[in-house]
């Protein structure tokens, strides 16, 4: 049957990874933020399937950007 | 003025009003329909109770002991004698009778179900995921619909339905309201959380009503007449409505009157409860005045433009402003604003009386109100104000001390802020200074016509004059012109010189020549003396003058308009000359450059003067077209007529190919497509070589050629558009089509696909065009006519749309972009944080600094 298709591969989709909780502490401070005032990811994300996420994580992504060569974005897990 | 806050709101919570909670807060209970007694004194238990509030002048409210305008109104109550739905919650009753047991009261689904939907919707309200939630909970409400039995207790479950306005049918058969409410009460807490209200604030069986709210008297005061006759608000009649019908139900009911009478008045006062929340609800008649207009009642108080958000809250009139037409005055400054005399009387600035300025203020309020300059009002020190009148005028010099307030007339020099609508950037109010000028119009400098968006046909304008020391500060500061030269939506200049001044600089910097009187006159008449100027010789260069205007310590190098590179070294033009490309709005390097390396100040004024140097060798050398200007020499234009008869030749013998079918088919298009681009191609490319002819042939002297040269105005498609050939008419990317019976207009042969026959302007407009090849020029006219009348509505809108939801986003200090709750939405302002004002073109040109610092 059809190869499974892996969406990672795709141009379009940017790199995401999931951040160590110090990591993630380190983020919250530089911004100084909690949880709930960063954009959110779902956890069914087709994106982040991989990365076997769990409610509360923060996920790093990277994306080519028409302004900057690279831009760094942060989403934290939410159900759904 | 200001008052101590003894109280501030922590928070603000939306929720419905209980039964209860109605007779807590109500003051009195309405019981009949009269208003007034004999003596027109509110009758005790009516509409206008003096206990709800008081709307007269001489009365006392009863319950607050306090007058009119004092009192802020209280709420009463009416029973009604029997319940009636709520017409806003109609579809939120509907939804908790569809998903709830008509017999147990709880929710159709089996409990684990139910548990884990309830967590969903606790998770999503505490990760403030309102729209999930609302998802959630609709998703949730119509999964339920259609079951048949209930889980909990095996009853079978009968069919909802609505029919409109506001009867509910169970299996066809009609529920009353008062069936409905029993409903409703069964319904457990856990379960309304579930259908997504708060028990605690909303109830369903609340929206069933048994007891209505009546609203104070004072947010429906009665007006009375000239005739000495009252003409009551339009709540207050829809409410007396109500009265009258509750009495009439009240009095059937105990009278035992036979159902269906009951029935009917039931029906009526549901109908009278629903138009005095909503009286635009659909399939409801409308309740109207006894003059056939609709009464405005709850809904339409709030709704719409003309409601009160709208027109109340987010709109505001103010004091302190005027509006008047504007006009044009090339010779004031590009931060003033002239103002009428008649408005400079009108508009005042508080000023606070010292010892040092108390003459100059005692003089002004000599002059009273009626004279200018004057003053209008004196505020004493106990905050009351005392207009200066004939009578009082005397008095108040006498009195006149430190620390009293003048109001006086707005003079020179003052501080003011001007607006133009729509707003739809931040320079479209700016700070100017006032000058007072003759006559009945605001006057501008042309110049700054751009960032307002303003032209002369009748554009009107908003003047406010600031009224606190801080307010005056902050707009000079923050609002003034010279801080919005540059535009931060590209960070390229709103503000240059345009038309004229180009024209100007233009045959300036070229090759003009002037005696030493003649450019010292020159530059006085613009405004200009430099000490630089005692340095001239004999005979002084245009490029020169211009040198005279740029600071000693400039160095630029740039690109004119045609590519050619323009110097200038040690504060002289050396190469090049000056265009639309160096100077222009919204091209000028070499306005930029000067407002990036000195002051806003140094900027803007090396701009006015730019402005009025082109303006004044305009004026001293002269400049004007004729028709003559668009001769072209006769062999030139026999070529011209070479190229059209070539192209018609070539339109010809295309349109013989597709005739035999033997034209070849461009990829993806049909044989008439092909033929539509290829004839179309022809045609574009006849224009552009006459246009080439044209411009080879005329002299460069040429006061047509130099404004497209300098980029005054036009372009060289124009100067051939009006010597040679107007070219093909295009509606909508396309030829012109014939739409009737296939041509355009009857004079063509019915499918002729020739040039001619579909909109090729073959004439230029000296020679005057044909009367078919004017119908043409008039249809694409129109079409663009339509266009724009069409689009700028549309595009209004949707800027409304797009400002509203972005209105409180905001780059914080740690350049990140936050909402109003202080939410990220970028971590990095534009993903690189430049500020689009402070870089050059968007983007940082590290070369260039590095350059800079090198020299340094």
């Amino acid at each position: 049957m059809a190869k499974e298709f892996d969406i990672k591969k795709h141009s379009l989709v940017p790199e995401h990874t999931k951040l160590t909780e110090e990591e993630a502490k380190k983020v919250l401070s530089e911004f100084n933020i909690t949880k709930d005032e960063i954009p959110k990811i779902l956890l069914s994300d087709a994106a982040i399937e991989k990365l076997s996420p769990e409610y509360g994580d923060i996920i790093k992504i990277v994306r080519k950007s028409q302004t900057n060569t690279n831009t760094t974005y942060y989403r934290v897990v939410v159900n759904g | 003025m200001t008052e101590n806050i003894t109280k501030k709101i922590k928070s603000i919570k939306f929720s419905m009003l209980s039964p209860n909670s109605v007779k807590r807060m109500s003051v009195a209970k309405i019981v009949t329909p009269e208003l007034y007694d004999r003596e027109g004194y509110p009758v005790d238990g009516g509409l206008m109770d003096i206990r709800m509030g008081v709307i007269d002048p001489g009365l006392k409210c009863k319950t607050c002991n306090q007058r009119l305008k004092e009192c802020p109104g209280h709420f009463g109550y009416m029973d009604l004698a029997r319940p009636v739905l709520h017409i806003k919650y109609l579809d939120t009753i509907l939804r908790y009778l569809r998903s709830t047991c008509l017999e147990c009261g709880k929710i159709l689904v089996e409990e684990e179900k139910i548990k884990k939907h309830l967590k969903n919707v606790r998770d999503a309200e505490q990760e403030r995921r309102y729209k999930v939630k609302k998802n959630l909970i609709n998703a949730f409400a119509n999964s339920i619909k259609l079951v048949k039995k209930c889980p909990h207790c095996k009853a079978k479950q009968k069919k909802i339905t609505i029919e409109k306005p506001s009867t509910i049918l169970e299996d066809g058969k009609r529920l009353t309201p008062i069936q409905i409410k029993a409903r409703l009460e069964k319904i457990a807490d856990m379960d309304i959380i579930s259908l997504g209200n708060n028990p605690e604030s909303a109830k369903p069986e609340w929206m069933v009503l048994d007891i209505l709210a009546v609203p104070p008297v004072t947010i429906r005061p009665s007006i009375t007449l000239q005739s000495g006759e009252r003409s009551e608000d339009d709540l207050t009649h829809k409410l007396s409505d109500i009265v009258r019908i509750n009495q009439r139900l009240f009095e059937n009911i105990n009278a035992g009157a036979p159902e269906i009478i009951i029935e009917d008045l039931w029906d009526l006062l549901q109908y009278h409860v629903t138009t005095f929340f909503d009286n635009a609800v659909a399939q409801v008649p409308v309740a109207r005045h006894r003059s056939g207009q609709p009464l405005k009642t709850l809904h339409e108080r709030i709704k719409t433009k003309e409601g009160r958000f709208r027109h109340n809250l987010a709109g505001k009139r103010v004091n302190f402003s005027a509006r008047t037409v504007i006009s044009a005055d090339p010779r004031i400054r590009f931060n003033e604003v002239g103002v009428p005399k008649v408005i400079a009387m009108e508009l005042t600035i508080p000023e606070k009386v010292t010892e040092w300025n108390i003459e100059w203020l005692k003089g002004l309020i000599k002059q009273g109100p009626k004279n200018y300059p004057g003053a209008n009002y004196v505020i004493r020190p106990d905050s009351r104000k005392k207009s200066i009148t004939d009578e009082t005028q005397e008095a108040l010099l006498e009195e006149l001390q430190p620390g009293y307030v003048v109001e006086r007339h707005i003079v020179d020099g003052d501080i003011s802020i001007f607006n133009r609508q729509p707003s739809l950037h931040r320079m479209s109010i700016m700070c100017h200074k006032i000058i007072i000028l003759p006559g009945k119009s605001f006057r501008l400098n042309p110049a700054v016509c751009t960032p307002y968006g303003a032209d002369f046909d009748g554009d009107e304008m908003n003047l406010h004059i600031p009224q606190t020391e801080e307010a005056r500060s902050e707009a000079e500061i923050l609002m003034s012109v010279e801080n919005h030269i540059i535009s931060p939506k590209n960070g390229l200049n709103i503000i240059g010189s345009m038309e004229d001044a180009i024209s100007g600089l233009y045959l300036l910097t070229k090759n003009m020549k002037f005696s030493k009187k003649d450019a010292t006159e020159l530059l006085f008449s613009a405004g200009i003396v430099n000490d630089e100027m005692k340095d001239f010789k004999n005979e002084v260069s245009g490029k020169e003058i211009f040198s005279i205007v740029i600071p000693n310590d400039f160095t630029f190098i740039g690109t004119s308009k045609n590519g050619d590179d323009v110097e200038i070294k040690k504060g002289q033009l050396i190469e090049g000359v000056i265009d639309k490309a160096l100077v222009g709005e919204d091209n000028g390097q070499l306005i930029r450059e000067i407002y990036a390396k000195y002051d806003e100040q140094t900027g803007i004024e090396f701009l006015a003067k730019i402005f009025k140097l082109g303006i004044e060798t305009l004026l001293k050398s002269g400049f004007t077209i004729g028709i003559s200007d668009s001769d072209v020499p006769e062999k030139v234009n026999k070529k011209n007529k070479d190229l059209i008869e070539k192209a018609k030749l070539k339109a010809d013998n295309l349109i013989t190919d597709y005739e035999k079918g033997k034209l070849e088919i461009l990829p993806g298009n049909s044989m008439e497509e092909t033929l539509e681009l290829k004839i179309t191609e022809i045609l574009n490319k006849v224009r552009n070589d006459i246009s080439e002819q044209v411009n080879n042939s005329v002299d460069e002297n040429n006061p047509t050629i130099i404004m497209a040269n300098s980029g005054a105005k036009g372009n060289l498609l124009n100067v051939a558009m009006m010597s040679s050939c107007v070219g093909q008419q295009a509606i909508k990317g396309k030829r012109v089509k014939g739409n009737y019976s296939g041509r355009a207009l009857s004079l063509f042969k019915k499918g002729d696909p020739s040039p001619e026959a579909h909109g090729f302007i073959e004439k230029g407009y000296k020679q005057g065009l044909n009367p078919y090849e004017y119908f043409f020029g008039a249809m694409t006219g129109r079409d663009a006519l339509m266009d724009v009348a069409l689009r700028t509505p549309k595009s209004g809108y949707l800027y409304r749309r797009l400002s509203n939801a972005l209105q409180d986003i905001r780059v914080e200090y740690d350049s990140t972009v936050r909402d109003a709750e202080k939410s990220i939405i970028q971590f990095k302002y534009g993903e690189d944080g430049i500020d689009i004002a402070k870089s050059d073109g968007g983007k940082i040109n590290v070369k260039k600094i590095i350059k800079q610092i090198k020299k340094k």
